[in-house]
């Protein structure tokens, strides 16, 4: 078999797993979804007070914060994953949490990780509110807390961007929740595919998994499940940058 | 007139740089007061300054009898002020209109008829919906002095409120800076380098030149007889730096 007729015959097949709702695919799915996007939204909830915070108020060691939420845009996955798992390993300091190879402990990792990335998008949106309107707010006898909202009001599409970006890189992350939440799957057949179903297994580790072991036509099935929930999440994006 | 404004001795710096120097005036309530001088003279700060928008580097402010100090903020709800470029909300023109009003808690109909009453002053009655950034720039500048005024302030402070605006516009809102005066006893104080804008407004004139204020007069005192070279010279055209 030529490799295009194997791509062929694999992405056939994957759109059957995926029409056919195969427990095993929509099990990884969900954990996906459920991982990432509660992950982001803790992350929502600490960055955006975080980047209100560093736009109006002055504070010692601010500067070094703002550094240190740029440096985390591009923190590397994996050494995320490594610092968490040695926290959370029964030896390491949070051990008897027991938290490692969870959800929870996944949860962890990419909030770590997504966090710096709605932190540093949203605060460049909110610095790019004319400094007129907050001025205007003022004058028209608004107080600081109208500020933040009328800020806020104003940067709204931007705000949501960044959302949508550590959504996206949170769905698309491997390394980190590789190694804290082990990839794990249910043994047992279920519906005559994969090992059953899924409980730290992800979209992207399971495509790693898949792979390794030859089972290309789930590994394209989770690709393209993977693609479509990324690709989603840009078209939203794409749509409140229009609105902006 | 009563006394609205006295300033003594105040000074303003922006790091090394003196802005404003010794500055003493007292600006009366229901006048038209307006400050002229070449750009860069001051105007702008000092009108800040007034607003309690910024705060002194030395020197008293005291409106009404109440110094700079404490509740800022329910002094400033009793003015407003006006940019050069008004900065519009991302919202409806009415939105916008009834910021001040929404800021300070008032009821809903209310808002709704003085939104409306504000509108119709500065002939804008029926784009209340039109989302106010699509403005141009006459209507935009109208829009924000309906804004300014709609909460009824005591104090309104322009800031070169017709620089960039064609000569109907300029006629609208100096038609409108006299009737909130005539009709309200609203305070003006207007920032400019329109002296012809002056002569048509103003009730008295203060000059500002490199952050002093040279000379405070009548209208007719100040075009008719100035008593400083220096504000002859501005006034006859003469670049002074």
């Amino acid at each position: 078999m030529s490799s295009a007729e194997f791509l062929y015959q694999g992405i056939i097949r994957a759109i059957e797993l995926i029409f056919s709702l195969n427990p095993y695919i929509l099990s990884i799915t969900g954990v996906s979804i459920k991982v990432s996007g509660t992950a982001t939204l803790l992350a929502t909830v600490t960055a955006i007070p975080l980047a209100f915070a560093l736009a109006f108020l002055q504070f010692r060691g601010k500067q070094a914060l703002i550094t240190l939420i740029n440096t985390g845009m591009g923190l590397p996955p994996v050494f995320v994953g490594l610092f968490i798992f040695v926290m959370l390993v029964p030896a390491g300091p949070f051990g008897f949490l027991n938290m490692i190879f969870t959800p929870k402990a996944m949860i962890i990792a990419q909030y770590i990780l997504v966090t710096p990335i709605i932190t540093g998008i949203s605060l460049a949106a909110i610095k790019a509110v004319p400094k007129p309107i907050v001025e205007t707010v003022y004058t028209l006898g608004g107080s600081g807390k109208d500020a933040v909202i009328a800020t806020l009001l104003e940067a709204k599409f931007g705000i949501i961007t960044a959302v949508l970006a550590g959504l996206g890189r949170a769905l698309a992350e491997v390394g980190a929740i590789l190694i804290v939440g082990g990839n794990i799957a249910y043994t047992g057949s279920v519906g005559g595919i994969g090992e059953g179903l899924s409980y730290t297994r992800t979209l992207t580790t399971a495509i790693t998994s898949e792979t390794s072991k030859g089972d290309i036509s789930t590994s394209i099935a989770l690709g393209i499940i993977l693609i479509f929930l990324n690709l989603s999440v840009n078209l939203l994006a794409t749509f409140f940058q229009g609105r902006d | 007139m009563q006394e609205l404004f006295r300033i003594e001795n105040l000074c303003m710096a922006f790091g090394e740089k003196e802005v404003l120097r010794n500055i003493n005036l007292t600006i009366r309530r229901g006048e038209i007061f307006a400050l002229i001088g070449p750009s860069g003279a001051g105007k702008t700060t000092l009108l800040r300054i007034l607003n309690f928008f910024e705060k002194p580097t030395r020197g008293n402010l005291k409106f009404n009898g109440l110094a700079n100090e404490g509740e800022i903020n329910n002094i400033r709800r009793r003015m407003s002020l006006l940019f050069q470029t008004p900065a519009i909300f991302k919202a409806s023109v009415f939105d916008n209109v009834a910021y001040g009003l929404r800021v300070r808690g008032i009821d809903k109909k209310k808002i709704e008829n003085k939104v409306t009453s504000a509108l119709n002053l500065v002939g804008l009655e029926g784009k209340e919906m039109q989302k106010a950034r699509t403005l141009s720039g006459g209507e935009a500048q109208r829009m924000a002095f309906a804004r300014a005024i709609v909460y009824d302030p005591e104090v309104l402070f322009l800031d070169e409120p017709t620089t960039n605006l064609d000569p109907a516009n300029v006629a609208k809102i100096e038609e409108l800076i006299k009737r909130i005066r005539n009709e309200r006893g609203t305070t003006i104080v207007i920032a400019t380098h329109n002296i012809p804008q002056v002569k048509r407004i103003a009730d008295r004139v203060g000059i500002l030149l490199n952050g002093e204020l040279i000379e405070v007069n009548s209208k007719e005192g100040i075009f008719t007889a100035p008593k400083d070279e220096r504000s002859a010279a501005f006034l006859k055209g003469e670049m002074i730096y």
